[in-house]
């Protein structure tokens, strides 16, 4: 059984597929963390994180790093011959336990070919958002990268099923986003792998600041899917809060919680948690495990459903952006590269030569995320844009720790606390 | 964002023009070539802007050749390097290395910060490996900003850095 699969059967049996960021340098340790991962007491897949030096092609670093037992923030798919993977998968990855790559590479083609090689064939990414979060590669590179590696993922043709990539579109740099401007990109990516050919795709969209607006955005994003994606098999696939973490226990459990609420009350089949190392360091196996297994008791404690109106704000702000980019170029590629050029997708505080960067964003007093500046986003009429004051760097900070320091509250009462997990 | 106009290479007029603006001079921001976090780079760009300086920010994932280039073409009154990724102090070897094999490069500051390892904090012994190799300073992900504030305003003002041959072999 594919991933897939694995996923529409267990929503079927109305559980929420949890999942860990993981990933170790060491083919061992990345053993144990995945039968961990299949033992936990949840409904979980397993996932292969890769190493930074792999993402940037930097085999060099990387072999210097294992041979000299320095640690890597991820398993280096590429230096470990495929037969170093297959073992480390063997009798783990079966059809009740598929096991999903993710890296985060604008120049991924070794990557793909190593993870073909070795058996692998869900994993994730996107023209866009594995670039503009993930290197200074040119845009338009990318795209062509992505164009390519889809074609070997399909030319593969799994024994197991179809090939399965995830979009990272609904995360990109993690916070202070507008969740319209997700919800378009997550779309606009899974169109440009319906285009080349791909069937088997998952839509992502990262918990943000407000949980109504969340829940629109996830509305928004089945509708537009529903729209686009005519014959594909999708799902949606909610990431626990990708920005500043919770520094307390309490804290990062309690936003972990959050996260697997707006998954359930969206219907949403997948979600991909954070631990309460998250906001100090690599986690280990066994925080890993533990958030697993709060997400999936958060999961089942939540038996209501969200009701939102079809076309919210999120849904009418992310169409207009969708719309503008198809009006680009009949290719989707092309009309990716061009759309950002002009300005008509812009991400806030992105950093990457390739974003105008004209576009900002801002915390409005019910938490949720809307737009200061729209610079030449294509959304005059269909929201307002609300200045703001000049940014400097304590009013960054505290845009950035607005979800953190609320759920840290929880934790502290009103006194003055130590941060635990740090000093590991 | 306050990235300089001309470049500080060009002669000594410009450098005086430099200098009557009210700037305390040129810092480079910068990752290192793996790590492409850049919300640490915004924050610092807003920080060392603040305590007067005019700064250029290099952005995610600046490969060792490109550190190198922008630091003897601007020569800058310090380069701030930032890791979060848990690869800097692999990353910050190399780099302090490469930097300060290069002879004009040999006593500009250069300090590293960040989250610099996959564990948490860096142990004593690898805090030491860096400054040993070249780093004038490290700081923690746990310091907060005072011992880097502190730091920065102990540099000399960029008028006593100015009798710098235009080849650079004067450093
Ligand atoms: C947002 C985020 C991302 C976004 C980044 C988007 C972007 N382009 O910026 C995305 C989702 C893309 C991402 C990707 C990855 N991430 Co990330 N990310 C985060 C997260 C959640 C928040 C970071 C943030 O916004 N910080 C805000 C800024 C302002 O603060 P800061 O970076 O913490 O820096 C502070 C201090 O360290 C200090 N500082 C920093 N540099 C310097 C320098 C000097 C000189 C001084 C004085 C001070 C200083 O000042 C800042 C303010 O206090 C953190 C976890 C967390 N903190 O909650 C993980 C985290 C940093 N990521 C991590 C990792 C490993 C990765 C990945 C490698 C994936 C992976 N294996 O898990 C990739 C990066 C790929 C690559 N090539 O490097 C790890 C690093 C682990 C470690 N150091 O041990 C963290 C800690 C999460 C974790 N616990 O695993 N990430």
């Amino acid at each position: 059984m594919s991933f897939e699969e694995f996923v529409a059967r267990s929503h079927a049996a109305g559980a929420l597929v949890v999942q860990p960021r993981m990933g170790f340098g060491d083919p061992t340790a990345m053993r144990a963390g995945l039968a961990a991962t299949r033992s936990a007491r949840a409904v979980t897949v397993g996932t292969l994180t890769l190493d930074s030096y792999t993402r940037v092609r930097d085999t060099a670093s990387a072999e210097h790093a294992l041979r000299n037992g320095l640690p890597l923030n991820g398993y280096p798919i590429v230096n470990h011959p495929p037969e170093v993977t297959r073992g480390m998968l063997a009798g783990l990855m079966d059809a009740d336990f598929p096991v999903q790559v993710r890296h985060g590479s604008a120049r991924p083609a070794d990557i793909f070919r190593a993870m073909i090689a070795a058996g692998l064939h869900a994993t994730e990414g996107g023209p866009v958002s594995y670039c503009l979060p993930y290197s200074r590669t040119p845009l338009d590179e990318a795209v062509r990268n992505w164009a390519f590696c889809t074609d070997l993922l399909l030319a593969a043709e799994p024994e197991g099923g179809r090939p399965h990539v995830e979009t990272f579109g609904g995360c990109m740099m993690g916070q202070l986003c507008p969740p319209s401007e997700l919800v378009a990109l997550s779309v606009l990516e899974a169109l440009f792998f319906y285009r080349r050919g791909l069937r088997s795709i998952s839509v992502s969209y990262a918990q943000q600041t407000n949980m109504e607006q969340d829940q629109e955005a996830v509305s928004a994003l089945r509708g537009l899917c529903a729209e686009l994606l005519p014959e594909a098999t999708w799902h949606v696939v909610i990431y626990a809060y990708m920005g500043l973490f919770p520094r307390t226990e309490v804290g990062a459990l309690s936003l972990l919680a959050g996260a697997a609420e707006l998954a359930v009350t969206t219907g949403s089949e997948r979600l991909i948690v954070k631990t309460t190392a998250e906001a100090h360091r690599i986690p280990t196996v066994a925080e890993n495990v533990a958030a697993l297994e709060h997400a999936h008791l958060a999961a089942r404690a939540t038996i209501h459903r969200a009701t939102v109106a079809a076309d919210n704000q999120v849904y009418r702000e992310a169409a207009a952006l969708v719309d503008a980019v198809l009006n680009c170029h009949e290719d989707l590629g092309r009309a990716l590269v061009i759309a950002f050029k002009r300005g008509l997708l812009d991400v806030p505080f992105c950093l990457h030569p390739d974003n105008a960067g004209q576009a900002r964003s801002f915390l409005d007093a019910e938490g949720r995320l809307g737009w200061s500046e729209l610079g030449s986003l294509p959304l005059r009429g269909v929201v307002e844009q609300r200045r703001q004051a000049a940014l400097t760097s304590s009013t960054l900070m505290s845009a950035l720790s607005h979800v953190q320091s609320t759920h840290d509250a929880l934790a502290f009462g009103d006194h003055e606390t130590v941060a635990i997990g740090g000093q590991a | 964002m306050t990235e300089r106009l001309h470049d500080l290479h060009s002669d000594r007029a410009d450098r005086a023009d430099e200098v009557l603006a009210g700037g305390r001079g040129t810092v480079i921001v910068s990752s290192m070539a793996s790590d492409s976090h850049t919300w640490n780079l915004v924050y610092l760009e807003l920080l060392v802007g603040e305590l007067g300086f005019d700064v250029v920010n290099l952005g995610a994932c600046a490969p060792d050749e490109l550190l190198e280039y922008e630091c003897l073409s601007r020569r800058p009154v310090m380069l701030v390097l930032s890791s979060v990724n848990g690869h800097g102090y692999q990353d910050g070897l190399r780099v302090i290395q490469r930097l300060r094999g290069c002879r004009p490069l040999r006593r500009m500051p250069v300090v590293l910060g960040g989250k610099l390892g996959t564990g948490g904090a860096l142990t004593q012994e690898q805090t030491g490996q860096l400054l040993l190799a070249g780093f004038d300073a490290v700081f923690d992900d746990q310091q907060g900003s005072g011992s880097f504030r502190r730091f920065a305003a102990a540099l000399p003002s960029p008028a006593g850095v100015l009798p710098m041959p235009a080849e650079g072999a004067g450093a």
